[in-house]
């Protein structure tokens, strides 16, 4: 049974889609969980020169390869926005499943990349930088699976020509899951 | 199914809701209605705050007569004193100053008082209800694990916190944490409905100044939350880590550090402080406004003045920590903040004091609630100077000085404003008056006893008395006759106050079974919500959704022959 929306939903008084308006509101709270998340490993990093030598044991090219997946996903979704925009649900919903595989090759190099690491014994325990690769990574990869949750949702609903503005918002959120990563990339690969 | 309401039975419709909304018990638990979802906030505050104030009775009862046997809970252990002072805190400021204040009244009032039939995403609303429900359910539940409920301080302070072997409670930390984080996300979900509500969903001919007070304090509150709550929702994860994995990200030994968790807590800890008073102070400018018939002074002025408060209270966190062995420098620096933030707080209330000056003032109850909140806030905000200043807070921290200055401020906030707003908005609520002499009893009897308690712990605070002691009879500096005296009137006193609090459920009930209706506005007020029935029906305008002509505080205007001017009248 479809939800009947109030008008409240349908008004807009600034001139931007309340649907927007929420994702960018979203992504400003996001903002400072990451930040929070990344400025305390920081403030340790500058006071443990030490944490270099266990930074070493990362493996960039496996990091570079994910980043370059990601951006390429980022890439579809701005292609399923055009999409969308010219009110093509069918074509839309097709790169959003591409998008979808990008997220899934992420969260599959990331989970073998993890096994290799915790084989090594680097667990989340081994030392403060692994604690914060872990929580940092960890977080950031919980995002990409509720983004591609969401895409599914959406990609099913614009297949079928509905909430096709839809597109456009889950692709803003996964920008934005996008440049979280191009922080955590240097943070933790490139920083030995 | 006829839903064609009549005047007669709008305050059945409001109940049975809306012919597709769901049916039965379920439509207390899946309704979408912001009026629905306003009053199930509004009711698990008010159960969880008798549950804190059972608490608060329990840890007194010790405090003053320590070893007795308490009434209704038995002997307290040490443990079981450490988990109520903690849970009382958490309980107090979480799950009930957060949902009555922001999220009850901010989905009472925020779409009725701008011209929406509901909130921008109903299904969110239910949804943040739902995960807050949870979060209430989980916090009742660590009480009950083995070991027993966190016992370490509601600023949950590693390593204490992190570490089982020293706060020996090892699911009750964890299940505390859940909670916490489960309430956090609620309240962005909420947050963010709000925030983008008042955005998009004004009614037309609502400028940005037409808008009531309280509906951007309540607003501003939420992106103060939304934007300071991110740091500790990273920090609680890794505290998770701590207690759960065995990471040491606060443990000393293994490369963390402890004063990190101090700096996430309170860069939150702050603005939280910000975020509760907000809407208590948008409540009080909107009922001192209608009963003072008079325009609110200065407007933007006030506006403005609250983003500025919002904004300096995002550097002041440190004021809590000068005890934590941070940078002396660092403290001077925090130290100026503070004292600037006094600044636009004092000017809020000038301003309040110049909308009262020359009003034909009407000391209804809610206006002795906004009033009273006025008066008892000032005496929290001045105690505050002494501890926003490092020299004098490095004798005053962890003394009860700090506890009876909080609680000048919490208790104004979270329960004075809240009964302003509740007295106020009652028969809009229920569509009956309450009743005015019960009321008075209970401000009377809850005003006086509030400055017995607490009066007595400032000089207790200033003689050394230390916080979060199970039994000050093992430190004979603190275990004078006068000291044990001044502690037995504060309990005392508080029995009193809680025994007052049954003249408030005796008056609501009683109201809202006999009282005299309501009708659309009894208080002659100007603000959208008073143009549509008592209680609103689903839909809030069903005869279709007000315009508005004019800002919300026009009283007194001399061209008219009524001294108030709603909104919604083109003339």
């Amino acid at each position: 049974m479809a939800f009947p929306k109030p008008q409240a939903t349908l008004r807009s008084a600034t001139g931007i889609p309340t649907g927007r308006l929420a994702v960018w509101w979203l992504l400003a709270s996001e903002v400072v969980i990451f930040g929070g998340v990344l400025g305390s490993y920081l403030m340790h990093r500058l006071g443990h020169p030490e944490w270099a030598e266990a930074a070493s044991h990362t493996n960039t090219w496996i990091g570079a390869f994910n980043t370059f997946v990601l951006l390429t996903s980022s890439f579809t979704a701005v292609l399923a926005h055009q999409a969308a925009e010219k009110g093509d649900g069918k074509k839309a919903a097709g790169f959003l499943v591409l998008t979808i595989g990008g997220a899934l090759t992420f969260l599959m190099v990331k989970s073998y990349e993890w096994t290799v690491e915790i084989l090594e014994g680097f667990t989340i325990t081994a030392n403060g930088f692994w604690s914060f690769y872990y929580t940092a990574a960890g977080l950031h990869a919980l995002h990409v699976i509720a983004g591609a949750i969401i895409m599914g949702i959406v990609a099913a609903d614009a297949y079928r020509g509905r909430e096709l503005q839809r597109v456009e918002l889950i692709g803003i959120y996964w920008h934005f899951v996008d440049v979280v990563w191009i922080f955590l990339f240097p943070l933790l690969y490139i920083a030995k | 199914m006829a839903h064609t309401a009549t005047a007669a039975d709008t305050h059945h419709d409001a109940h049975a809701h809306e012919h597709h909304g769901p049916q039965g018990i379920l439509k207390y638990l899946w309704s979408t209605d912001h009026k629905m979802i306003a009053m199930q906030y509004l009711f698990t505050g008010i159960a969880m705050g008798l549950i804190g104030a059972y608490m608060a009775y329990v840890f007194r009862m010790q405090t003053a007569f320590p070893g007795v046997n308490v009434p209704g809970f038995g002997q307290v252990s040490p443990g079981e004193y450490n988990s109520l002072i903690t849970n009382h805190g958490t309980i107090m400021i979480f799950w009930v100053a957060m949902p009555v204040l922001v999220a009850a009244f901010g989905n009472f009032l925020i779409p009725l008082m701008i011209g929406a039939d509901d909130m921008v995403f109903p299904r969110i609303n239910r949804l943040s209800y739902q995960v807050f429900l949870l979060s209430a359910i989980v916090l009742i539940v660590s009480f009950f694990v083995p070991g027993g409920g966190f016992g370490g301080a509601w600023t949950a302070y590693p390593p204490l916190s992190a570490v089982a072997e020293y706060n020996q409670t090892n699911l009750g930390s964890s299940l505390w944490l859940l909670a916490v984080a489960l309430e956090f996300v609620a309240f962005l979900l909420g947050g963010i409905n709000f925030i983008t509500t008042l955005m998009n969903s004004r009614a037309p001919g609502m400028r940005a100044y037409d808008i009531p007070l309280v509906c951007w304090m309540i607003v501003i509150a939420s992106i103060l939350f939304m934007l300071s709550v991110g740091p500790l929702i990273a920090g609680a994860v890794m505290l998770f880590f701590d207690q759960t994995l065995g990471t040491g990200f606060y443990d000393p030994a293994r490369g963390g550090d402890p004063v990190l968790w101090q700096h996430l807590f309170w860069f939150f800890g702050h603005p939280e402080v910000y975020v509760v008073l907000l809407p208590a102070i948008g409540i009080t400018i909107d009922v001192i406004a209608t009963f003072a018939r008079k325009k609110v002074f200065g407007y933007k002025l006030m506006l403005y003045t609250t983003v500025a408060t919002g904004v300096l209270s995002f550097f002041v966190w440190a004021h809590h920590q000068f005890i934590a062995g941070i940078d002396p420098r660092m403290a001077n620096v925090f130290t100026i903040t503070t004292l600037l933030i006094s600044v636009p707080i004092a000017e809020l209330c000038f301003v309040i004091i110049a909308t009262l000056y020359g009003g034909s003032i009407r000391l209804t109850t809610p206006m002795l609630w906004a009033l009273a909140f006025m008066a008892e806030f000032l005496i929290g905000g001045v105690t505050g100077i002494f501890l926003g200043a490092s020299g004098a807070d490095i004798y005053f921290h962890d003394t009860y000085f700090v506890l009876a200055h909080f609680h000048y401020t919490f208790f104004p906030i979270a329960i004075i404003g809240t009964f302003a707003a509740f007295t106020y908005w009652f028969p809009k609520m229920f569509g009956r008056m309450m009743n005015d002499t019960l009321g008075k009893i209970h401000f009377w009897g809850t005003i006086i006893p509030f400055n017995i308690i607490f009066i007595p712990l400032f000089v207790l605070g200033i003689g050394g008395e230390h916080r979060r002691i199970y039994n000050y009879e093992h430190f004979p500096e603190l275990a004078g006759e006068g000291m044990f005296m001044l502690r037995q009137i504060a309990t005392v006193a508080l029995l009193v106050m809680l025994i007052f609090q049954v003249v408030f459920f005796y008056n609501c009930y009683v109201s809202w079974k006999k009282g005299e209706k309501a009708g659309k506005n009894p208080w002659k007020a100007n603000t959208l919500e008073w143009t549509t029935e008592s209680p609103p029906p689903h839909g809030n305008w069903p005869e279709g959704l007000p315009n508005v002509y004019r800002g919300p505080y026009e009283y007194g205007h001399p061209d008219r022959k009524e001294d108030y001017w709603p909104q919604n009248q083109p003339s």
